[in-house]
Order: structure tokens, then sequence, then C-alpha cells
């Protein structure tokens, strides 16, 4: 025989314990909805407070595997890697554009990161004296490794081939060096790891030389 | 049963090839360097590589591979392949089979909805001096130069064929680790014609004229390796 008393304490109890659930539930809802903030809120749109500067932009153009020269004016903030992030997300919008000679859909949003580092020591390049924007990674003087983060959803949808596949690799590094001349190897990721290819062609796991992806009128002979 | 009658009838096949002429006057022809070139169908098992409206790529780049194979085996052109069959093969394994074989043309064969006519692609490792023991990922820097000469006659037959052509240099490691002149083949749609680009990769024609083509390239890059 269950007396009163225990009826009752297991009644509170299981009432507690629903209100606690309910509790848990909803904080788990609100942290939920900080992250995904959180994500909205990264630089992938240019501040409007930043003065607008001109963005030269290798475009690259499927009908003759070329990169053609490209300036945009959109504004950039001081910070180097916010300020590539940026500009190669202009760049993946033109891409991501129904006309684009380059079709890749994602937009802006394929890249995740771009990481500025020390690059391993390199030969002497004229435009790495040239003065960039005062913050902790322009004030040295030694050339710059990228690391450019893809977000797997971009690998996923990127076309298969080897043209198109390399023709983006060269595009955003010789991107990187148009603007920030200092960065002269690029690597990239995919989910902030290392993967063997972009689509099934493109080598990822070696380093790409950011000078070497320079403007061309076509490579036809 | 068989054991003892495959040999039998080996010796008595063997017994009715006529022998070398015998004599002062059976001096041997000089032997003319041996020609082979190696193709490699990209992708294959595991790996579909893209897909190419009803097919996948690996299906497409094995089909151009033996009929490729046909022709230049027609051509009197000795032809190894690293694969006869839907079959994973590791790209590592690919560069072995090819730098076994001491071959004097090494063909990657690709392809890909992107792009119209073909792609060639040589490495884009800067040209280096050989060495005897190459690092393996660097392998084919003593072979660019090279490399890039048969690119050249590829391009002149393909474009005489009436293909477009487009030529580049790319990073692909199983091209990068092969010692021996060697390229991407990637065969994208023909966009000339107004056909549904899809539809190309399916049109025995269009495989045909490519195929011819990579077997002219290759008799003609026969004549210049054999020429002093």
């Amino acid at each position: 025989m269950i007396s009163r008393f225990h009826t009752a304490l297991f009644t509170v109890l299981l009432v507690a314990s629903v209100v606690m659930g309910g509790l848990l539930w909803r904080q788990l809802d609100r942290a939920h909805q900080r992250l995904l903030q959180g994500e909205d809120s990264a630089p992938t749109q240019a501040p409007q407070v930043a003065p607008a500067e001109q963005a030269t932009l290798l475009v690259a153009n499927d009908a003759d595997n070329s990169l053609l020269t490209q300036v945009e004016t959109l504004p950039l903030p001081q910070d180097p890697g916010a300020r590539a992030r940026l500009i190669l997300g202009k760049l993946l919008d033109l891409y991501a554009a129904p006309d684009a000679a380059h079709p890749v859909p994602g937009g802006a949003t394929s890249i995740a990161q771009v990481f500025l580092l020390p690059a391993s020591a390199l030969p002497g390049d004229p435009k790495l004296n040239e003065s960039r924007p005062a913050s902790a990674a322009a004030s040295a003087t030694g050339p710059l490794l990228a690391v450019v983060n893809f977000t797997g959803a971009f690998a996923a949808s990127h076309p298969s081939g080897l043209e198109t596949e390399n023709l983006t690799l060269q595009s955003i590094s010789g991107t990187l060096h148009a603007n920030l001349p200092r960065v002269t190897e690029v690597r990239f990721l995919v989910d902030g790891q290392a993967r063997a290819t972009l689509a099934g062609h493109a080598d990822l796991t070696g380093t790409y030389l950011a000078a070497d992806a320079a403007p061309t009128e076509g490579t036809h002979p | 049963m068989g054991a003892v009658i495959l040999p039998l009838a080996a010796s008595l096949a063997a017994a009715q090839v006529p022998a070398p002429p015998a004599g002062p006057q059976a001096t041997p022809a000089p032997q003319a360097p041996r020609f082979l070139v190696v193709l490699d169908a990209a992708h294959g098992g595991d790996d579909p590589g893209g897909p190419l409206g009803s097919q996948p790529e690996k299906a497409f780049t094995l089909a151009l591979s033996v009929r490729l194979r046909s022709l230049l085996g027609a051509r009197g052109i000795q032809v190894l392949t690293t694969r006869e069959s839907d079959a994973t093969l590791d790209v590592n394994r690919r560069a072995e089979i090819a730098n076994h074989a001491n071959a004097q043309a090494c063909l990657s064969l690709h392809a890909s909805m992107t792009g119209s006519g073909v792609h060639v692609f040589a490495s884009a490792l800067a040209p280096a001096a050989a060495t005897r023991f190459p690092a393996w990922k660097t392998a084919q820097a003593a072979w660019v130069t090279r490399s890039l000469a048969l690119a050249g006659v590829i391009n002149s037959t393909l474009q005489q064929a009436g293909l477009t052509v487009t030529l580049g240099r790319t990073a692909l490691p199983a091209v990068d680790s092969m010692t021996c002149p060697a390229l991407a083949i990637e065969v994208a749609p023909d966009r000339s014609t107004g056909v549904n680009p899809a539809d190309s990769f399916s049109d025995p024609a269009y495989q045909a004229r490519i195929a011819e083509a990579l077997a002219a390239a290759l008799l003609e890059w026969k004549t210049e390796v054999r020429q002093p």
C-alpha cells in the first residue's frame, strides 16, 4: 500500500522533473539560436563603414582556360585576413551568378575563413616591399602563406574536372596575390581538414605558389 | 590431361614456326628502340569521377582507353593500360605502372562537363635536371620539357582534326609522379554543334574522332622520338 505521503512526493518530483526538462530544452534552444546568430554575424558582407576601395580579381573563364583581370570597387576592412575573405567572397559571387563564364555554385559563403601566416623562406619578391595597412599581420615584412578554408558544401557542389577545379584554385591564388602581394603561397582546406582533391581532380595536398597564377589572355597556342 | 595437351600443342606450334634463315647472309636487322604508350583511364571502381550526363567519368575514360588502345595497336604501337575494367586504382599505383614500363608517352585520360573540346594538361612542376633518385611527388619535373613537346604535337594534331584544344598546366598527383613524357587529356563536350553537351559523351562518333586524333598524334610523336 502506497502512502499518501509517497504519492505526493512522487507527484512533486515528477512535476519538478518535467519543469526542469522544459527549462533545459529552452536553454538548449537559446544556445543554438545564439550559435546560429554568431555564424550569421560572420563578416561575409563588407561593413558599410569601411571605405570603398578597388580590388583586383582574377576571373576564370572555362571557354579558353584563362584568367582575366577585373577591377571591382567594394568596401574593405583594414585587417588583411578579413580583407582577403571579402575579396574572395566577391570573386565567388561572380562565379555563382547565372551567366558566369566559370560557373561554380556557393558564392561568398563558400569560404569559411582565410588565415594569413608567415610563409616558409622563399626567394624575394619585389612586390613584398609594398606598404600594406598597419595591423599585426601586415606589420611584418616577410612573405605570407594564405590558408583558405572552404566549406564542405562548396567542395561537394564544385563541378568536377581538371580545368574547372584548376581554374578555381588559380583564380583564388592569383586574386590573393594581386591584392595582398605578400601572399606568396596558398594552401586549401575543406571544413578545416586537409583533403586530397577539390572535386576529384585538382590536388589540394600541396602548396600553390600565388605568383604563378598570373593573368593571361588565353592559353591557346 | 589438359596440362599434357597444352605443352604438346605448344611444341607442335613452335615446330611449325619457320626458323630464321641461317648462313652468313642472315645478319640481324637493327632493332628499332621500343616505343610504348601507357594509357591511364582515370578513376574507376569506388571513384566514379564526375558525372557526364548518363554515365560516370570512369566509364567514359575506360571506353576511350580501350578504343585508343585498339587504334594504336593497329598502328603497330605497343600499349600498356593501367586498367581494363571498373577497378579501383590508387594514383600512386598508376604512376608505378607507367614508370615500370619505361614508356615514351603516358596519357592520363579524363572527361568533364565544363569547357569544350579537349583540354591538354602538362604538369605544373618547374623543369628540373634528371637525378638518379628523384622524389616521388615531383618525379615528372625531369620530364616536363618532353611532356610539353608531346603536348605541342597533340595540340597540333587535334586542331588539324577540327577539335577545340585548350592547353594548360596542372598539379595532378598521378602525372606528377610519372617518369615519362606525361599529359592529362580531359575530354569536354563538343559545343560547336549546338547539341546538348551531355550527349557528346554518348556520341560514339565524337569519341572516335578524339581517339583517332590522339592515335595520329602518338604516331607522329613516335616518329619524332625516333629521329636522332
